[in-house]
């Protein structure tokens, strides 16, 4: 792997124009990565999902170099009908469109980032991986007071152009001031057996709101990392829901950090898996001043030989007395081999705190079908109708009521 | 409140912290084979326990310190311990209490244990462990009489070497962990029980731990085997003297319960906590596992950790047997500098296995306590239940209280359930406390042993009454 790595950042790197000054930095975190290699379990933050025998496994040989010169042709059947919204659009990792068409001009900001590497607070090796291969990079700003009309919709496709790939994304967003913005993330893949690597950084200043929806939902054979920072100020709220369910393997990681008081964080998740699909969820929300709150709920449905994992963490700093924390996580084994693994953590310093988590797994409950059965349901019915309310739960904590609806299309679940 | 508080007053400071002036023979310092065949050697071992003990320590060798546990500790040079240490006059072991040491009686009975007494009046059977030997063994005559073995493990090896033989390192193996292997190949003396068929052992078996001896090391091995059908309930209780270097005991407890046997497992862990600014006191790096081997079997831990600079301790279940259940009751206490890692693992391999956590941990002063638990179902452990419950009491912002709880669930017809809350006491149960007379470190005492009663109730009587006078005063000077 070590001399593809090389052939294929010397490749990359050869078609920008990078100072020397960036070019010793991609480097120095390619040496870096091929120090480390991928995550394995014998790192604590791995433990349940080895990333280096995913890769190994599903794929085999990974190729880092992609191809930026060609255009792709953006397929216009993808994009989500009957909502109106802004889009950017990736294409095998190239930014092919960006469109912010309901949106006052002067009040968003793009701004062309290619040529800083900023570091993230994340010491594990795919974040020098990315570090070394991204080679666009955009930075959102969304201009003080100004809150957008229309969500915005990340597409994230791939086309049966490329396999056994390795595609880096970073993507960061300002929200200034009394700012807002609805944000989905669409994972959409045609191709197989390919790794994405994708890193966002938030930075959320004073009164921002954003709301991130990250749907994986549509089958498909690749493998996926994404990794969200979310930097929040004074009374700033931030919401993420998940939807795990599409990608074969799939890794997504938060980390908050709730620096001004009166900040909140909600990270909700749903995942849905069959077959031998293993998707994981860790969260970090670190309350490191007074008069903070976060809120976790994870729900899964696992069938088969599925795998789901859920790592939480809530670190609160001494310094972040009246902390208010709580955690939940709750999945249902329909079949003998699927598996649920948690590790719920809390680690915290100040004492005057409200902290709470909890987890339960376990089957479907027989008297509540039976109960349902008796009043003339199937037994298929009963167990949907469970099941959907089961995941509900989490739907509903979705507080933009477009996109719950357009959520609740995509899991069939009907009230 | 005179009284109690004269009673506060007396066990403010740590009372077991003297230490008694006995001749000691002590193996030469330092860790290597010859260390390890003068052990032997003096304890009469037969070849095969010498076997046992190298095949360890060649194990030991390639194992590296582990380093994953949250509370953090100086290296400890292995080198500069001594792995051997027993009063001198126990060179050739004395028949019966009357030919005790009288400078160790009176030890005991310091210590609240006075050997002879306890065999009238208590009616409990204990084993004394000094520095390295087991001194004494009370009620032995009443407990041969129903075929219950009770006595020193060292003892056992000599006469009843086939049940030795057969369980030692059955449910702990050589190959273990760091130092569950360090104590393998060092281990020097401990308990041994043996319940036959069918008998439910009639007196509490009680082993009382003492290290005197300066910069030893504590390395004892307790060995349990319930056989089908029987019952034994057994006490653990441990202290030191105070001295200023770190001192590490580091023991191994194997359990075994075959078809249908119970075994009670309670622990009031005092070792000497270091002083205020957190120097000195005990490193207590105990390997504590039960099987539970045969069907409807049941294993049941109870701890309350209120000593110790350093605990880093998981008792375990392993449910192999079928209906079998595992429960771990756990108290821990940490104030000024102490630091605990502590919890329990279950590990479900049988079909209808329960197992059952309740984890109370209080931090008040300097201190860190953090619960890390392993629930574990196979795939196998059909119809399998796990409840977990761990709460926190946090005194203070500069301590730390954490939970690290794995759950892993590979059995869609087993359920397990997790809780846990972290919290301080509230102002208006303080506030309802003193308005009805009390003072605020009685109220707090109150409202302490209240949130600790789910796990005082499963300790024996005798033992219980201890703990919650050792609850109140291990906080004592932290409300303010």
């Amino acid at each position: 792997m070590k001399e593809q790595l090389k052939k294929d950042f010397y490749n990359s790197i050869k078609n920008l124009s990078l100072s020397q000054k960036d070019i010793e930095i991609k480097k120095f975190c390619l040496d870096n990565f091929i120090d480390k290699g991928f995550p394995n379990k014998k790192e604590e933050d791995w433990k349940f999902s080895d990333l280096n025998q995913i890769i190994k496994n599903n794929i085999g040989e990974l190729s880092f170099y992609n191809d930026q010169a060609s255009t792709n042709k953006v397929d216009t059947s993808v994009f989500v009908d009957g909502l109106e919204h802004n889009k950017i659009v990736f294409i095998n990792g190239r930014i092919e469109k960006i469109d912010f068409e309901y949106e006052k001009k002067d009040q968003i900001e793009i701004i062309d980032q290619s040529e800083t590497i900023n570091e993230f607070e994340n010491s594990n090796s795919l974040s020098d991986l990315n570090n070394a291969f991204t080679n666009k990079c955009f930075k959102i700003l969304v201009k003080k007071g100004y809150q957008l009309a229309k969500p915005l919709i990340i597409y994230h496709t791939t086309n049966s152009k490329i396999w056994s790939k390795n595609i880096n994304l970073r993507l960061n967003f300002e929200l200034d001031k009394d700012s807002s913005l609805r944000l989905i993330d669409l994972f959409n893949d045609v191709s197989e057996k390919n790794f994405l690597n994708i890193f966002y950084n938030f930075e959320l200043k004073e009164n921002a709101v954003l709301k991130n929806y990250k749907v994986d939902k549509f089958e498909n054979k690749n493998i996926k990392y994404s990794f969200n920072n979310i930097d929040q100020d004074k009374n700033s709220i931030s919401e993420t829901f998940i939807l795990s369910s599409g990608s074969n393997f799939s890794k997504n990681e938060i980390n908050c950090n709730l620096n001004g008081v009166y900040a909140s964080a909600f990270v909700n998740g749903v995942f849905l898996l069959n077959n031998d699909k293993h998707h994981e969820i860790r969260s970090i929300i670190n309350h490191l001043t007074e008069n903070t709150k976060s809120y976790q709920l994870i729900k899964s449905v696992l069938e088969q030989t599925s795998k789901a994992v859920y790592q939480g963490k809530i670190f609160v700093n001494s310094d972040a007395q009246k902390t208010d924390g709580y955690q939940l996580s709750k999945a249902i084994l329909l079949n003998k081999e699927s598996e649920f693994n948690a590790k719920p953590e809390l680690e915290i310093y100040a004492d005057d705190v409200k902290c709470s988590h909890g987890s339960a797994s376990g089957s479907l409950n027989e008297d509540s079908i039976f109960y349902l059965m008796s009043r003339g349901l199937s037994y298929q019915q009963s167990r949907e109708l469970l099941i959907n309310g089961f995941l509900l739960d989490v739907v509903e904590k979705i507080t933009d009521s477009e996109i719950k609806n357009l959520i609740k299309n995509m899991l069939g679940i009907k009230e | 409140m005179d009284n109690r508080q004269k009673e506060i007053n007396n066990l403010k400071d740590y009372k077991y912290g003297f230490s008694t002036d006995i001749e000691n023979i002590q193996a030469p310092k330092g860790l290597n084979e010859d260390v390890i065949k003068f052990i032997s050697n003096i304890k009469k071992e037969p070849a095969w326990m010498l076997e046992f003990r190298l095949k360890a320590f060649e194990r030991f060798k390639v194992l590296k310190e582990p380093d994953w546990q949250k509370p953090k500790f100086p290296k400890i040079d292995y080198q500069d311990l001594y792995y051997y240490s027993a009063p001198k006059s126990m060179k050739d072991k004395p028949k019966s209490l009357d030919e005790l040491d009288p400078k160790l009686l009176e030890t005991y009975k310091k210590l609240g244990i006075p050997l002879q007494e306890q065999a009238r009046l208590n009616g409990i059977a204990v084993d004394a462990v000094f520095d390295s030997v087991s001194v004494a063994t009370t009620f032995k005559d009443e407990l041969t009489k129903q075929g219950i073995i009770f006595c020193p493990i060292s003892e056992a090896i000599q006469n009843h070497p086939e049940l030795v033989k057969k369980y030692l390192g059955s449910v702990i193996p050589i190959s273990d962990h760091f130092f569950a292997t360090l104590n393998s190949a060092v281990f020097t003396d401990g308990s041994f029980v043996y319940i036959p068929e069918g008998v439910r052992c009639p007196m509490e078996l009680s082993t009382y731990f003492r290290i005197n001896a300066s910069n030893t090391g504590q390395f004892e091995r307790t060995l349990i085997i319930a056989d089908k059908g029987s019952y034994v309930s057994y006490l653990e209780g441990c202290t030191a003297p105070m001295r200023d270097e770190n001192q590490l005991h580091a023991a191994n407890v194997e359990l075994v319960a075959l078809d249908d046997a119970e075994i009670k497992y309670s622990t009031v862990q005092n070792w000497y906590p270091g002083d205020q600014d957190g120097k000195g006191g005990i490193y207590n790096f105990v390997t504590k596992r039960g099987l539970c081997k045969g069907k409807n079997s049941k294993i049941s831990w109870t701890q309350v950790e209120t000593g110790s600079a350093i605990t880093w301790k998981y008792p375990s279940c392993i449910l192999k047997g079928d209906n079998s259940v595992g429960e771990f009751y756990s108290i821990a206490i940490t104030n000024n500098h102490q630091k605990a890692d502590t919890g329990t693992k279950m590990i479900h391999l049988g079909k209808n296995t329960k197992s059952k956590i309740i984890s109370k941990g209080i931090s008040a002063g300097s201190s860190d306590m953090t619960y890390r638990g392993l629930v574990d179902i196979s795939s196998k452990a059909k119809n399998s239940n796990n409840y977990t419950q761990c709460d926190s009491l946090l005194m203070g912002n500069k301590c730390g209280a954490h939970t690290v709880p794995y759950i892993k669930n590979k059995n869609s017809e087993s359920n397990i359930a997790h809780e846990a809350t972290t919290s301080k006491i509230s102002e208006e149960q303080l506030h309802y406390c003193q308005q009805r007379g009390l003072n605020p470190e009685e109220a707090v005492s109150l409202i302490v042993n209240g949130f600790c009663k789910e796990v005082l109730q499963q300790l024996p009587m005798e033992f219980a009454v201890e703990a919650q006078k050792l609850v109140g005063i291990s906080l004592e000077g932290s409300v303010g």
